[in-house]
């Protein structure tokens, strides 16, 4: 208890003082996060839109295998990433290993799965809802796909939002392939795992406290920014 | 303008889910005005309307349009029984058949303001087109349905569940439609409706054709016991 507490003190005070450290720790965790999701967001937002849209052989399985993967172990990802972007790997000569890139890329592959499978749903039961209208008003094959990705948008959000929350709180990839380096690939999930290790423990709480201060002010702002709300019928 | 008529379906049969739907039927849709398609729940008034748009597949048969069906089909519209509100405002469920037939956006956008006028919805042009009451959303159905001019419509039982002033608010509209020479087939098993708007009847039943005939003499003596039974609101079994 008093733990929590002293956490909560650290985490108050690093929030106060504006201690620049946790400032641009912070800020390297929202950039990597965000361009993940973004990242992730264009190979998955129409991809969904076609898994949703179309018949085509395989399809069945390419649903199960993107649900399945929602479980995604992220460490085997990070090791899967750092073999790809380490020296003797086939992108080694790009040098993006123990940088923020690296970081991006191997939380994109952990969250594009995840946001496909739950925009897809979102996406099939909107797709089943428009289906004969759209063919009757005769949108084409691109018209139908923009128009399910911008009516759908709401559900899309909710997707990209599920993608981020598991990105900012991701530490086991980011860990492998970014390296914990002081003022270069440190966020906030690796210097807790450093201050936990070093049994400081306050601090570590104090910055798992900001991790979900920022999740929340995150998830509230995109809310109210969408409006999802506004126009619920109850 | 295209000719929609006639339409001619030699054997045509549907099938979902191993159970024959309709057919096979031999009919010739060749009266302009509106159709009205008559039968009881079960009859296949929908699936034939849905097979003429395209959004059902014959199983057998085939179907004869005088021109490409393609080029026909672009120039269709329907209505469905239960509306389908796009997740966007009323005025945006009325632009969007204009921008997919590619108007810009401007122009859309005033023809979609008149024809809100015309339906005395102009006040709702913002609201979430999900929000409307069943028959405010089933008017604004009906308007899209003809706001890129279309010379088919296919209505399915457009004032099922709608009240007396909704529906005479839509059997208006559909008048002034038909005047204006756009050819429609109108689904329904609502008989004193059939008998304010069509011109032609056709009477399914189980899926085949029982008869077809002007509504007129269709409504002064059907030429079938079916058509006496269903007019005398006897149970069809």
């Amino acid at each position: 208890m008093i733990a929590l507490w002293d956490g909560l003190r650290a985490g108050f005070w690093l929030i106060w003082t504006a201690d620049a450290e946790l400032i641009e720790i912070s800020l390297r965790s929202l950039f990597v996060s965000i361009s993940a999701v973004a990242l992730a967001s264009l190979l998955a937002l129409p991809c969904a839109a076609l898994l949703a849209l179309e018949r085509f052989r395989f399809r069945r399985m390419i649903i199960a295998s993107l649900n399945a993967l929602m479980g995604l172990p992220p460490v085997v990802v990070g090791l899967f990433v750092y073999l790809l972007l380490s020296r003797s790997g086939p992108f080694g000569v790009l040098g993006l290993l123990y940088t923020p890139w690296a970081m991006i890329l191997a939380q994109a592959v952990i969250l594009m799965p995840l946001i496909a499978s739950i925009a897809h749903q979102h996406l099939r039961d909107l797709w089943a809802e428009y289906r004969d209208l759209l063919i009757s008003l005769g949108a084409s094959r691109g018209q139908r796909i923009r128009t399910l990705l911008w009516d759908g948008r709401r559900g899309e959000l909710t997707a990209c939002l599920a993608g981020f929350g598991r990105g900012i709180g991701e530490v086991g990839a980011v860990m492998i392939v970014g390296g914990n380096i002081e003022q270069a690939t440190r966020v906030l999930t690796t210097a807790i795992a450093l201050e936990t290790g070093k049994g400081d423990f306050a601090l570590a709480l104090g910055l798992g406290f900001v991790l979900i201060f920022i999740s929340l002010t995150v998830s509230f702002a995109v809310h109210i920014l969408a409006r999802t709300e506004r126009s619920a019928r109850w | 303008m295209v000719a929609h008529l006639p339409i001619l379906l030699h054997g045509v049969s549907v099938h979902r889910a191993g159970h024959n739907v309709i057919g096979p039927l031999n009919l010739a849709i060749t009266h302009p005005g509106m159709t009205a398609v008559l039968g009881p729940n079960g009859a296949g008034k929908t699936t034939l309307l849905r097979l003429l748009h395209g959004l059902e597949r014959a199983r057998s048969g085939h179907i004869d349009w005088p021109a490409d069906p393609a080029t026909l089909r672009s120039a269709q519209a329907f209505v469905f029984q239960r509306p389908v509100m796009m997740r966007r405002s009323v005025l945006e469920n009325l632009i969007y058949p204009l921008r997919i037939k590619g108007s810009t956006r401007d122009a859309a956008k005033k023809q979609a303001q008149t024809v809100l006028k015309d339906i005395d919805m102009a006040e709702k042009s913002k609201l979430d087109a999900t929000l409307l009451s069943i028959g405010e959303q089933q008017r604004l159905a009906v308007a899209r349905a003809f706001i890129a001019k279309p010379g088919l419509v296919f209505l399915d039982e457009p004032c099922a569940s709608l009240d007396g002033a909704t529906t005479y608010q839509i059997e208006t509209l559909l008048r002034q439609k038909r005047d204006a020479g756009v050819v429609s087939l109108l689904s329904t098993h609502d008989l004193a409706q059939a008998r304010r708007l069509a011109d032609w009847v056709i009477l399914l039943h189980k899926g085949k054709l029982i008869e077809t005939a002007p509504a007129a003499q269709f409504f002064a003596g059907p030429a079938t016991q079916i058509g006496r039974d269903f007019l005398e609101g006897r149970l069809l079994l």
